[in-house]
């Protein structure tokens, strides 16, 4: 199964009955999964005018307790910016998808990772969180995105699934049955008509003092649950590892090759995965400041997760960047070769 | 004693925050008696705009959400879909509909999704402070057209119903002014024919008000119902545009 079906089917099979997209390449398999299946699943597909317009159906939807998502690449991400601030701001729960495409501006299909800051540091306006995972493999996805309604029901937030244009073409067996199934909480405060009770509101904009104030410290100790509870990771061969890679995603996937081979030799090199990029998985690099000598930073971006690194570990930390944007892909050999010469040059402290 | 006169039961008792001779509270009393009359207040969700009226989710008694600046015919979408018992109205300004919002407004129509559209046109972006509306009419003076509305840097004003009734084969689309009472009555049968159109499951409906804006037309309560009489409606006809076939 495409990474981008998988992503689908283990929507509907997590509840999902409401979709709405519109074409943008490399997510349009999931958008077209959708449009056959979704219907079958007794859920409603539309196909929207924009962006713009999907994300604001997927309020609606949202409105009325239903589990919603759309999906769409960076251009449509971009659009969405203000709706995905604003469920935030209404405390609303959605999933969207970002099959991210190199960038910046229109760019092109080729994968990337560039997206990163936009989903993990907002993209709207106004102090706001949405929680983003970010899958390696086909089968993680199906898991992932079960994952996504869960988290966005529990804490009535938007969850983004973090995909670039590799992930969602790559093609893997998947076992749905291995997908934990978990509780759909009741939604009170959904909106299906008053009846003979008192009537609910749902809305984004507290105007009056000191509504929006007390709401936005309302979200903040939401964010700081969030980051408390939810903090997600890999580690892999990170036993005596003085040199460590983090990469998410389909880098990740790239990285394992290269650090299993180099380990194999004998270097002491493992590897961390951050499966949540937001809450980004600050418990489990903080502890690595003490046992490992450097981070190698692998991403198909310019460095943009390295930053949250830089957070964690402090400035003087030695971490190495490899990769770029653009479209260009990572093989297991640029990485091989980057350990490798980390482990000869002098001052990163790893030299046998 | 028999009670002859009062608020409608879909209305609160939350105050108006209009300006004096402001056409809001017309509409909006309208809306409610329209869902007294049909006994849906109990299964209506409502969407607000972004506007004048953005706060009148305090003064509709039934469920309440809202769109974002234009979004509300795609938000109504979502809600109609996914909760089709529900009898689903979006209240939106002409700044809101024909300006940002057209995309959705268009597509929403041509969809003929079942949601009641009470469109306001007052020719003005009245809660911004008076500046130019995609409906503003030729020559009327705004702050950001201080010497009227030239065609030729401006554009020409929108006539939505006209437009919308082109692409919504199964509607029900009307404009109606509340300038007097003889209006006012047209304009209540309109409105609550628009939510019988949903009820019945014949269409898309759309109700275009043309409202008295006297403080960014800068004339008198009294002088913008004039306003309206010589001025928009020459421009904006009332009358039925599409009803659904078989009626």
């Amino acid at each position: 199964m495409r990474g981008n079906e998988a992503i689908a089917e283990g929507a509907i099979r997590a509840g999902c009955r409401f979709y709405a997209g519109y074409p943008i390449t490399p997510q349009n398999e999931l958008f077209e999964y959708m449009a056959k299946r979704l219907p079958q699943a007794g859920g409603i597909f539309l196909q929207c005018e924009s962006e713009v317009a999907g994300i604001n159906m997927i309020w609606g939807a949202a409105c009325t307790g239903t589990r919603a998502m759309t999906s769409s690449s960076g251009p449509g991400i971009s659009l969405m910016s203000e709706g995905l601030t604003t469920l935030a701001a209404g405390q609303l729960p959605c999933v969207v998808v970002d099959v991210t495409r190199a960038g910046p501006g229109l760019g092109r299909i080729a994968p990337a990772q560039s997206d990163y800051r936009q989903v993990t540091k907002g993209g709207g306006h106004g102090d706001y969180r949405a929680i983003v995972l970010g899958p390696a493999s086909t089968q993680e996805m199906a898991e992932l995105v079960a994952l996504a309604f869960h988290l966005g029901d529990l804490y009535r937030n938007p969850v983004i699934i973090l995909m670039d244009g590799m992930l969602g073409q790559m093609m893997e067996p998947v076992d749905f049955d291995l997908v934990k199934p978990l509780p759909v909480p009741d939604k009170p405060w959904a909106l299906r008509g008053k009846g003979d009770g008192p009537r609910k509101m749902i809305y984004a904009a507290p105007f009056d003092d000191p509504g929006l104030i007390q709401l936005n410290q309302e979200l903040t100790e939401k964010y700081r649950q969030i980051e408390e509870r939810e903090q997600r990771w890999e580690e892999i061969l990170l036993d005596g590892a003085k040199l460590v890679v983090l990469a998410f995603g389909s880098a990740a996937r790239v990285a394992l090759d290269a650090v299993q081979v180099a380990r194999a030799e004998g270097l002491p090199v493992g590897m961390i995965r951050p499966i949540t990029l937001w809450p980004f998985p600050q418990k489990g690099l903080a502890k690595l400041r003490q046992t490992a000598k450097a981070f190698l930073d692998v991403e198909m971006n310019a460095g943009q997760m390295q930053e949250d690194l830089e957070r964690v570990v402090g400035p003087d930390f030695p971490i190495y960047h490899l990769g770029q944007g653009g479209g260009k892909i990572i093989y297991p050999d640029e990485v091989y070769e980057e350990i490798t010469r980390l482990f000869q040059i002098a001052d990163c402290g790893l030299r046998i | 004693m028999k009670k002859i006169f009062g608020r409608p039961d879909s209305l609160t008792d939350f105050p108006y925050p209009y300006c004096s001779g402001c056409g809001h509270g017309i509409v909006q009393r309208l809306v409610g008696e329209a869902m007294d009359d049909l006994g849906i207040v109990g299964r209506a969700i409502g969407v607000t705009s972004a506007g004048c009226s953005v706060r009148n989710w305090k003064q509709f008694a039934c469920d309440m959400t809202m769109g974002l600046h234009g979004r509300g015919p795609a938000v109504a979408t979502g809600l109609k879909r996914t909760a089709p018992e529900c009898i689903i109205f979006t209240y939106q300004g002409d700044g809101d509909l024909a300006a940002i919002g057209t995309g959705e407004i268009v597509h929403a129509a041509a969809r003929c999704e079942r949601i009641t559209v009470i469109y306001v046109n007052n020719a003005v972006f009245g809660a911004t402070g008076g500046q130019q509306a995609p409906t503003t009419l030729l020559g009327q003076k705004t702050t950001s057209f201080p010497g009227g509305r030239d065609p030729r840097t401006g554009g020409y004003p929108l006539r939505m119903a006209e437009m919308l009734a082109g692409v919504s084969p199964e509607s029900f689309i009307a404009r109606v002014s509340i300038h007097d009472v003889k209006h006012i009555n047209q304009a209540a049968k309109a409105i609550r024919r628009s939510f019988e159109v949903q009820l019945n499951d014949e269409g898309f409906a759309l109700v275009e008000c043309l409202s008295m804006c006297p403080t960014q037309w800068k004339v008198s309560p009294l002088d913008a119902v004039k306003w309206i009489e010589k001025n928009m409606i020459p421009y904006y006809p009332l009358g039925e545009f599409t009803t659904p076939k078989g009626n």
